[in-house]
C-alpha cells in the first residue's frame, strides 16, 4: 500500500519536474515556430522550402537576436529595458558619422577605423547600461520609467548628432565594406540551381557574432553562479537577499549586460544597413520584448531561456515574412501582427501564472 | 530660552509656513516653473509679451508665448487628468496614449470626410457631435481593452499598453487607408484654433471644462478615495468591499475618454493628420507631468492639481526649448535629462532621506515649542 503511494508520488514528481514553467513555455514556442514554418511551406510553397530563405531570416534579424537576448537577461531579473531600440539607432548614427568623417578616419590605417567604430558602439551601449543599471538597482526606481527616459534621450541624441540619413562611403571605408559583405557559407546545406550545381547557403558575419552571443549567454545563464543569481533575484527578491545574494549588484549587472548587448546589436544593425538614420530600428524594442515573451520569458521574472528567445525571434520573423508574402505588404500589417502575437502570448502567460498560483493555494 | 519667533497675522510662525510649503506636493512643479520663468527673464524678457493682433480671418486674437503655452498645453493637461487616475489605481502608466490619439483623430477625420459631401450649412454641428461621440466610444473601448488586460489578466500596465503602443499608429493609418485626409471646412478648425470673435484659443476652454468636470467628480463621488485605496493596497481594499478590478477598468476608460478629447483637438488644429507624427512623444510628456506633480508613480495617493500644473510646466519647458532654437526632434533628449533628474529626486532612497529630514525638523520644532513654554 505504502509502496504504491510512493510510486505515485515519484510519478507525480517526475511529471512536475518535467513540465516546469520554463519547459512548458519553451515547448509551446518551439511548436509554434515549427507549425508556422511548415504551414508556410505548405501553403506558400516554393520560397520557404529553400534553405537560403531560412538563413535570410537570420541575416535580417541578427541584431534583433542580440537585442532580444539582452532583453531576456533583464526580464529574468524582473525588469525591462525599452531603450534598446533607440540605442541601436544612436549606435548606427554615431558609427556612421564617425566612419564618414574623413579627417579622423583618413589618418588611420584601414582596419583601425572599423575597430574604433566598434569600440564606440560598445561604449555607447555600456554607458546606457551602466547609468540605467545604477538608477534601477541602487535608486530602486521602476525600470520602465528609467529606460523610457533612456529611450527618449537616445532618440534626441541621434538627431543632435545628425538629423538626416548618413550613408557610408564605400570608397573611403573599404575594409568596412568588405567586412559587411563577407558571406560565410553554411556547410552541407544549400540548394541546387537549374543546372544542377550545388550552391551552399550563406550567412553574414553578423549572424555568426549573434550566435556566439547566444551561446555565451546560454552558458552564462545555465552554468555560472551569476546566471543562477539572475533567476533567483527574478523569482523572489527577498528570499534571494536572505540567501546572501547581492540583489542590487545582480540587477545592475543584468542592465549592464543588456546595454552591452544593445551596443553589439546596434553595431550588427549598422553592419547590415551600412548607414545611419533617425528612422533606423524603429520599434526594435517592441520586437525584442515580443520575441522574449514569445520565447517563454515571464514578465514577472525568474522564468526564461535563451534558446526560447532564439525561437521567439525566429517565430516573429517567420510570421512577418508570411504576412508580407500573403500580399499584405502595407507596412501597418506587420505592426498589427506583432501586437496580436504579443497579446496572445501575454494572455497565455497570465493564464499559466494564475494556474500556478492556484496550485500553491 | 529662545527668542519668540516673528508672528504673522494668522498666528502661525513664518517657519511653520515655510515648513509646510517645503513638504507640499505643489512645491516641485512651482519651483520648476519659477526656474523656467527666471531663465526666460534673463535670456529674453520679450518672451512674456502678449499682444492683441488681427488674424487672417479678421478677428482680434491674443498672441504670444504665454498664450501658446496655455493653448498647446491643453491636450497635455487633459491627458494628465486621466494618467494621474490610472497611475493612482494601477501603479503603472499607459504608454499607448500617443497611438490612441492617432486612432481617435483618424476616426474623427474619417467620419467627417465620409459625410462631408452631404454637409450643407448648419448640419455640420450634428455631424461633429456624431463624430465626437463615435471617437469617444472607440477610445473608451481601447481604454477598456488596456484596462481588462491590467485588471483581469494582471499584466503590468506598461507592458499591457505596449500592445496598443505598437499597433496604434498602424491601426490609425489602416482606418483611413493611409490617405492624408484634410478637411476644407473652416468651421471644423474652430475647436483647435479660435472661435470667431473670441480672442482666447478654444482648447483652453475645452481643457477648462475637463478640469471642472473632474473636479466635480472628485468632489462628489468616491472615485478619489477608491482609486487611492486600490493603488495603496489592492487586496485590502477588496476586503473592504471595493472591487479593485472594476476601479482599474474604470480609470482606464476615463483615460480613454480624455484621449478622445485630445485626439479631437489635435486633428482640429490642422484639420489633417499625419499618422507617424501626430501626438508624437506625448506619452512621455504625460508621464512626466504626473511625475513632476510629485505623484508617486508606484500608485496610491495623488494630487490632481499638481499634475495639471505639471503638464503646463512641461509645455513651458517645450516652448522655452523651442525659443532656444532646439530642433523639435532633439527636444526629447533634454526632457529625458529632466525625467532622470526627477527620478533621482523622487526615488525611494532619496525620499527616505527627505522624510528623515522632515522628522528631524518636526522634532526640533516641537522641542523649540516646549522650551518656549
Amino acid at each position: 500500500m505504502s509502496a504504491n503511494t510512493e510510486v505515485l508520488n515519484v510519478k507525480k514528481l517526475k511529471g512536475r519536474t518535467f513540465l516546469t514553467d520554463t519547459n512548458l513555455l519553451l515547448i509551446i514556442t518551439v511548436l509554434v515556430f515549427f507549425s508556422m514554418y511548415t504551414s508556410a511551406v505548405q501553403f506558400l510553397g516554393s520560397g520557404f522550402t529553400k534553405p537560403q530563405m531560412f538563413f535570410n531570416i537570420l541575416n535580417e534579424n541578427a541584431s534583433l537576436l542580440v537585442l532580444s537576448c539582452g532583453m531576456t537577461l533583464v526580464m529574468i531579473t524582473g525588469g525591462i529595458d525599452i531603450s534598446v531600440g533607440q540605442v541601436t539607432c544612436l549606435v548606427c548614427m554615431a558609427s556612421a558619422v564617425f566612419m564618414n568623417d574623413n579627417s579622423i578616419t583618413g589618418a588611420m590605417p584601414e582596419g583601425q577605423a572599423v575597430v574604433v567604430s566598434m569600440l564606440i558602439a560598445l561604449g555607447i551601449g555600456l554607458a546606457f547600461g551602466i547609468v540605467q543599471g545604477l538608477l534601477v538597482a541602487y535608486l530602486e526606481f521602476q525600470p520602465f520609467i528609467v529606460t523610457l527616459a533612456g529611450m527618449f534621450f537616445a532618440k534626441g541624441m541621434t538627431t543632435i548628432i545628425c538629423s538626416d540619413r548618413v550613408n557610408i562611403d564605400n570608397e573611403i571605408n573599404h575594409a568596412f565594406y568588405k567586412l559587411s559583405t563577407t558571406e560565410v557559407s553554411v556547410p552541407f546545406i544549400g540548394s541546387y540551381n537549374k543546372l544542377g550545381e550545388f550552391i551552399p547557403a550563406f550567412v553574414e558575419v553578423g549572424v555568426v557574432v549573434a550566435l556566439i552571443v547566444v551561446a555565451l549567454l546560454f552558458v552564462l545563464l545555465r552554468w555560472t553562479k551569476l546566471g543562477r543569481n539572475f533567476y533567483a533575484v527574478g523569482g523572489n527578491n527577498q528570499s534571494a537577499n536572505m540567501l546572501g545574494i547581492n540583489v542590487k549588484l545582480t540587477k545592475f549587472l543584468a542592465h549592464v549586460l543588456c546595454g552591452l548587448c544593445a551596443g553589439i546589436g546596434g553595431y550588427l544593425f549598422f553592419l547590415h544597413a551600412r548607414s545611419g538614420s533617425p528612422l533606423h530600428a524603429t520599434g526594435a524594442e517592441m520586437n525584442a520584448i515580443a520575441s522574449s515573451i514569445i520565447g517563454g520569458t515571464m514578465l514577472s521574472g525568474g522564468v526564461g531561456n535563451i534558446i526560447g528567445t532564439l525561437f521567439g525571434v525566429l517565430s516573429l520573423s517567420t510570421i512577418k515574412n508570411i504576412v508580407t508574402s500573403l500580399g499584405l505588404e502595407d507596412p501597418w500589417w506587420t505592426n498589427i501582427t506583432v501586437a496580436i502575437m504579443l497579446c496572445i502570448f501575454l494572455l497565455v502567460q497570465s493564464v499559466i501564472l494564475a494556474r500556478k498560483n492556484r496550485k500553491k493555494k | 530660552m529662545t527668542t519668540p519667533e516673528p508672528k504673522l497675522k494668522t498666528g502661525r510662525s513664518v517657519k511653520d509656513i515655510f515648513g509646510k510649503l517645503f513638504f507640499n506636493q505643489l512645491l516641485i512643479p512651482l519651483v520648476a516653473l519659477l526656474f523656467l520663468v527666471i531663465l526666460n527673464l534673463f535670456a529674453d524678457p520679450s518672451f512674456f509679451k502678449i499682444t492683441l493682433e488681427k488674424s487672417s480671418t479678421g478677428f482680434y486674437i491674443l498672441s504670444g508665448n504665454l498664450i501658446s503655452i496655455i493653448d498647446n498645453g491643453s491636450e497635455l493637461a487633459i491627458l494628465a487628468i486621466g494618467m494621474t487616475l490610472v497611475t493612482a489605481a494601477s501603479g503603472g502608466q499607459d504608454i499607448s496614449v500617443g497611438s490612441a490619439i492617432a486612432i481617435a483623430g483618424s476616426i474623427v477625420l474619417r467620419v467627417i470626410k465620409g459625410l462631408s459631401p452631404s454637409i450643407s450649412g448648419g448640419e455640420l454641428a450634428l455631424y461633429l457631435i456624431f463624430a465626437f461621440v463615435l471617437c469617444v466610444i472607440v477610445s473608451a473601448l481601447f481604454g477598456a481593452f488596456n484596462g481588462a488586460l491590467v485588471a483581469f489578466f494582471k499584466i503590468q500596465p506598461m507592458v499591457a499598453t505596449l500592445i496598443l503602443f505598437t499597433a496604434g499608429r498602424s491601426i490609425a493609418a489602416w482606418i483611413n487607408n493611409n490617405e492624408n485626409i484634410s478637411i476644407n471646412d473652416d468651421r471644423f478648425k474652430y475647436f483647435g484654433n479660435f472661435l470667431p470673435g473670441i480672442p482666447v484659443p478654444t482648447p483652453v476652454f475645452i481643457s477648462a471644462i475637463c478640469m471642472i468636470v473632474i473636479a466635480v467628480v472628485l468632489k462628489f463621488t468616491n472615485l478619489r478615495l477608491y482609486s487611492q485605496a486600490v493603488g495603496i493596497n489592492s487586496s485590502s481594499s477588496r476586503l473592504n468591499g471595493i472591487n479593485p478590478k472594476m476601479i482599474k477598468l474604470l480609470t482606464f476608460i476615463i483615460l480613454g475618454v480624455c484621449v478622445a478629447v485630445c485626439g479631437f483637438i489635435k486633428v482640429s488644429r490642422t484639420a489633417s493628420i499625419t499618422y507617424a507624427v501626430i501626438a508624437n512623444n506625448i506619452e512621455m510628456d504625460a508621464i512626466l507631468a504626473v511625475a513632476l506633480g510629485g505623484n508617486n508613480l508606484g500608485g496610491g495617493k495623488f494630487n490632481m492639481t499638481a499634475s495639471i500644473i505639471g503638464a503646463y510646466v512641461i509645455q513651458f519647458l517645450t516652448t522655452t526649448l523651442f525659443k532656444f532654437k532646439v530642433s523639435s526632434t532633439a527636444i526629447s533628449a533634454y526632457k529625458a535629462v529632466v525625467v532622470i533628474f526627477l527620478i533621482i529626486l523622487s526615488a525611494p532612497v532619496v525620499r527616505r532621506g527627505l522624510s528623515n529630514l522632515k522628522n528631524k525638523y518636526i522634532a526640533s520644532r516641537s522641542q523649540v515649542k516646549k522650551e518656549g513654554v
